[in-house]
């Protein structure tokens, strides 16, 4: 158990070391100079040039490499030309709106998503469950950034029902969450619709029938308990996700999480803050399957050291 | 003495399928049956069918399965429900399938006592750990913490047992118990069955061993392309067979007077239930065929002392064993 922790713990640092090194490359590799855009139009060669040394651009890119390591290692990105103050800080500081957003999303992909695979599966063949695999395969195929004006479109600006950016309300938060969870929820409807037919056609089902359980606690209990497993470990996936596929999201709804803040960045060339921002999402990415990996343990008695 | 289990002319299909076409059976109380036959002979269907848990393609189309004189074909699924566990239990192949693999075994048969006597969680695991001690699990209270993957193939026979014989069912239906486990095992699981027997449990014991059979049961049903084609006690019937396919059995099972070498397969391959042959099922396959076997079906009928058979030629056949014997 420990080695094989150890072991998981050394790919993730790796995985974050190959994060921190590709993002490196591509934030330099953007054409547009910070110095330039601090600096504005009016600045002079040499005054370019000065700035480029003092944020030390100038050095080779290998050195740059080398001190840019050392930085993240001790959490720090460097200032933010634009925000002022530590960049990390500032990201720390959208952290929350990314956060709330993402756990409603899972709210709804969950909520919804679990009892329509159910229906589905004990409406096998009949019109409900085909409706539920429409309705997953429609919201798995659209693109999030077109359903997210579409429902700023209907819910906000004919219906107006519902705010359409962050207003500060709590039901600002249904639409970018919806959208969030939309191509999810039906990916998990369908995962759970598979996993409870199969687990329904096993011989444990037969036997729990032939204790005279009822249908109810043969369902509920023996049925569910081994179609959650499979459930529980996606959501790790499915939360990593939302956080990554928030960047888009929030940009549509004007939501004020690290992804709009993460756009915002790269467009002013803000490479520090950018670059939190996105070693930051990697992390949770990489964290969050890391934990799927040990919930496998607690949840699946069958898997052991032996069979990973 | 009367009748603990009555089947009779039961037939069930998959559709078009006949998968059991016509099976009447009979347990007395506290005695044992044994239904033999090839894979895909219909004893696994007919045992689910008096279960009430046939797949949900099947369905019975006629006959009667009466428990103490009730219709259980006539009863709602909830009542029927209620006698499972209670009346009626069921052990099956591999037990390893058919424990729920995320659910500790003391759990698994502590929810009989839970879900059907109302028994607390402290008290149904008590229950629990001393059925598990019963059927002879070392450990009882420590091994009910255990996950199906973490026994043995014998001991989770044991513990299908426990759990099937909780509520003290009248009636045991055993779906092959020891196909799965090693031959030492296999002795231990059945000496625990006889056990259970003398004690006054009726079973009906489901095996292609015939060995097993002659171990465990009283009397012995042959089916054949899902029709029962010979009954009666065990002695007569392996003494001597009745229908040339149970003496085709018999030729085709190790006996330790000739031993392996002594096997003779029986000719051809089981029939396709979709193309059944004309008359009777068993002729293409039959040494004792004749024209009359290829256009006229053989009703199961009576023969001297009490056995049936569904054959033509019965006489005949019970005349070659006894020359055989000579």
């Amino acid at each position: 158990m420990i080695g094989y922790l150890v072991r998981r713990l050394a790919q993730a640092v790796l995985l974050l070391f190959g994060a921190v090194t590709i993002v490196f490359l591509v934030l330099r590799v953007i054409p547009g100079d910070p110095a330039a855009l601090i600096l504005g139009s009016q600045a002079t060669a040499q005054e370019l040039a000065a700035k480029r040394d003092e944020m030390g651009l100038s050095d080779p890119l290998l050195a740059q490499y080398a001190r840019h390591l050392g930085e993240i290692v001790r959490l720090d990105f460097g200032d933010s030309w634009r925000l002022g103050g530590d960049a990390f800080a500032a990201v720390l500081d959208r952290l929350p709106a990314t956060i709330t957003l993402a756990g409603f999303a899972l709210l709804f992909t969950l909520a919804l998503g679990f009892p329509l695979g159910v229906y589905a599966a004990r409406h096998k063949g009949k019109l409900a469950d085909r409706a539920v695999s429409y309705f997953s395969l429609t919201g798995q195929a659209l693109p999030a950034f077109w359903v997210g004006i579409m429902l700023v479109l209907i819910f906000s600006r004919t219906l107006n029902i519902l705010p359409a950016t962050a207003d500060g309300s709590a039901l600002a938060l249904v639409l970018p969450a919806f959208t969030l969870a939309l191509p999810f929820l039906g990916w998990l409807a369908r995962l759970v619709r598979n996993g409870t037919l199969e687990e329904l056609g096993r011989d444990y089902v037969r036997t729990a029938r032939s204790k005279g359980l009822s249908e109810r606690v043969v369902f509920n209990i023996h049925v569910l308990r081994n179609t959650l497993t499979p459930v529980i470990t996606v959501l790790g996936l499915i939360l990593g996700n939302f956080i990554a596929d928030a960047v888009i999201i929030e940009q549509v709804f004007a939501w004020p999480g690290i992804g709009s803040l993460m756009i915002e960045s790269i467009q002013n060339r803000d490479y520090a803050v950018a670059e939190a921002a996105i070693i930051l999402i990697a992390v949770f990415y990489i964290g969050l399957n890391l934990v799927v990996d040990l919930l496998y343990f607690a949840l699946d008695p069958r898997v052991t050291l032996e069979t990973v | 003495m009367s009748a603990l289990l009555e089947v009779s002319g039961l037939q069930v299909a998959f559709g078009e399928l006949r998968a059991v076409r016509g099976v009447s059976l009979t347990v007395g109380k506290g005695q044992t049956l044994a239904v033999v036959g090839e894979s895909g002979s219909g004893k696994s269907i007919t045992s689910l069918a008096v279960m009430g848990l046939l797949p949900a393609q099947a369905r019975v189309v006629e006959g009667e399965i009466s428990l103490d004189g009730v219709n259980l074909l006539d009863l709602a699924p909830e009542e029927l429900r209620r006698l499972r566990g209670e009346e009626l239990a069921m052990i099956f192949q591999d037990p390893l399938s058919a424990l729920n693999p995320s659910l500790t075994v003391g759990y698994q048969i502590a929810e009989v006592f839970r879900r059907r006597r109302g028994a607390s969680r402290a008290v149904a695991t008590g229950r629990a750990v001393e059925a598990m001690a019963e059927v002879g699990i070392p450990d009882a209270a420590e091994r009910a913490k255990a996950y199906p993957h973490e026994f043995s193939g014998g001991m989770r026979q044991r513990v299908m047992i426990a759990m099937a014989l909780a509520l003290e069912p009248r009636l045991l239906i055993a779906d092959e118990p020891t196909t799965a486990l090693d031959v030492t095992v296999q002795a231990q699981i059945l000496r625990l069955l006889r056990e259970r027997q003398r004690a006054g449990l009726a079973m009906i014991i489901i095996s292609h061993d015939l060995g097993v059979v002659a171990r465990t049961a009283q009397s012995v049903v042959v089916m054949y392309a899902g029709q029962a084609v010979e009954s009666g006690t065990v002695a007569e019937v392996y003494g001597t067979p009745a229908h040339p396919y149970t003496l085709g059995l018999m030729a085709a099972s190790p006996s330790a007077r000739t031993g392996r070498r002594g096997i003779r397969p029986i000719d051809g391959n089981p029939p396709d239930l979709t193309a059944l042959p004309s008359g009777c099922a068993f002729h293409p396959r039959c040494p004792f065929a004749r024209e009359r076997c290829r256009t006229e079906t053989p009703a199961l009928r009576p023969l001297p002392s009490g056995r049936t058979s569904a054959c033509h030629f019965a006489e005949e056949v019970l005349a070659h064993d006894r020359a055989a014997g000579a």
